[in-house]
């Protein structure tokens, strides 16, 4: 993620990992995760759903840290995070 | 009262907030890009975070695609006639003052057609809380010019601009006699779940705009782009808790001020009634 000053205490911040999830099909492509993701690791996917639209895809899945900001700002309850296994 | 039901653990990928939905109606009509169903989730998130009972709650909604809300909750809800949605709700809180009342309703039926009602309900101080989705237009009958739209603004029936003002939404609340008055947009999700959560807990008449972008309707016209709405809402808000009402008006130029503009504490109606009229009716 880009500060523009490092925190003081970077090394010592433990980061949560998380697992997007996409119901595919609820999708209608509005782009606001895609948009609004703080790690930018959606993307859209070349693939339609069942509606014609094309669904978002992680493209960097290892970096979601779960902040759930695409869950709350999804109108159509198609995507969520999940805390990732260890 | 009851306990929430516990989510059951199932194969198939469920969203957290599926027990509050009627899954079988999603996808809702709501168009891509409009925020409507934001504001719905982020009303739902915060019913789930005040840890009350679901059958405590009830939503009223009125006419208009905000007003499709109540028929996607999983709770007792009411689809009422245009414009009526608060004195529905008014009933509802005097026949059983122990129900959380929320109108879920939109800017033309909660300012157009059911204004009068709004500015009662708020004199009186029902004990209610309303979440109006401000979109500045009439979405669902196809983009007509509204008591929200902002002037010079263009939409179906005003070609050339509009050459009205707009309502002053939080202004006209405060002006009313509201105990709680807050303005978000959906790009302060997590703001306005809190707020809303507030609202909810809080005892007297809570009004919550949201700005939400309509792209198809009033953003079309207007060169506006769902994303670059969204744009605006991030560059062209101020966030100032306690901020004067009467300088909130929408006019993304100078900036749109956001945040709860009142929280104060009144008798409610309910509280009046029993005291006034109530009193005797025990003998």
């Amino acid at each position: 993620m880009a500060f523009w000053r490092q925190p003081l205490d970077t090394q010592e911040i433990q980061i949560t990992k998380g697992v997007v999830n996409i119901i595919e099909d609820r999708c209608k492509g509005c782009g606001y995760c895609i948009e609004f993701c703080p790690m930018h690791i959606l993307a859209f996917s070349d693939h339609f759903n069942k509606k014609g639209y094309h669904p978002p895809q992680t493209t960097k899945p290892d970096e979601c840290v779960n902040c759930h900001y695409c869950e709350i700002i999804c109108p159509e309850f198609a995507i969520y995070s999940t805390e990732a296994p260890l | 009262m009851t306990k929430n039901p516990k989510q059951i653990g199932s194969k198939q990928p469920s969203h957290p907030l599926d027990d509050l939905i009627r899954t079988d109606r999603i996808p809702h009509i709501w168009c891509p890009g409009c925020g409507i169903g934001t504001v719905f989730s982020s009303c739902l998130t915060a019913i789930k975070a005040t840890e009350i009972p679901y059958n405590e709650f009830t939503m009223v909604s009125g006419i208009g695609c905000s007003a499709r809300g109540a028929g996607y909750i999983k709770l007792d809800s009411f689809h009422t006639t245009h414009g009526r949605a608060i004195p529905f709700a008014s009933g509802i809180k005097m026949a059983k003052p122990d129900l959380n009342v929320i109108v879920f309703s939109g800017d033309g039926d909660l300012f157009a057609i059911g204004g009068n009602h709004f500015i009662h309900a708020a004199r009186r101080n029902m004990d209610i809380t309303v979440i109006c989705v401000n979109n500045l237009n009439y979405g669902m009958t196809g983009g007509q010019v509204a008591a929200t739209t902002p002037s010079r603004a263009k939409t179906t029936t005003t070609p050339f601009g509009n050459p009205d003002s707009p309502f002053n939404l939080p202004l006209l609340a405060y002006a009313s006699g509201a105990s709680y008055v807050a303005r978000w947009t959906i790009l302060h999700v997590r703001d306005l779940t809190n707020a809303i959560n507030e609202a909810i807990r809080k005892k007297g008449f809570s009004f919550i705009e949201v700005l939400a972008p309509c792209p198809i309707n009033y953003g079309r016209r207007n060169k506006e782009k769902s994303l670059d709405t969204m744009k605006l809402y991030q560059e062209k808000t101020i966030i100032k808790n306690g901020a004067d009402p009467g300088r909130a008006d929408i006019d993304f130029e100078r900036g749109v001020i956001l945040g709860t503009f009142v929280d104060t504490d009144r008798s409610t109606c309910d509280d009046m009634y029993e005291v006034t009229c109530r009193q005797c009716s025990e003998d």
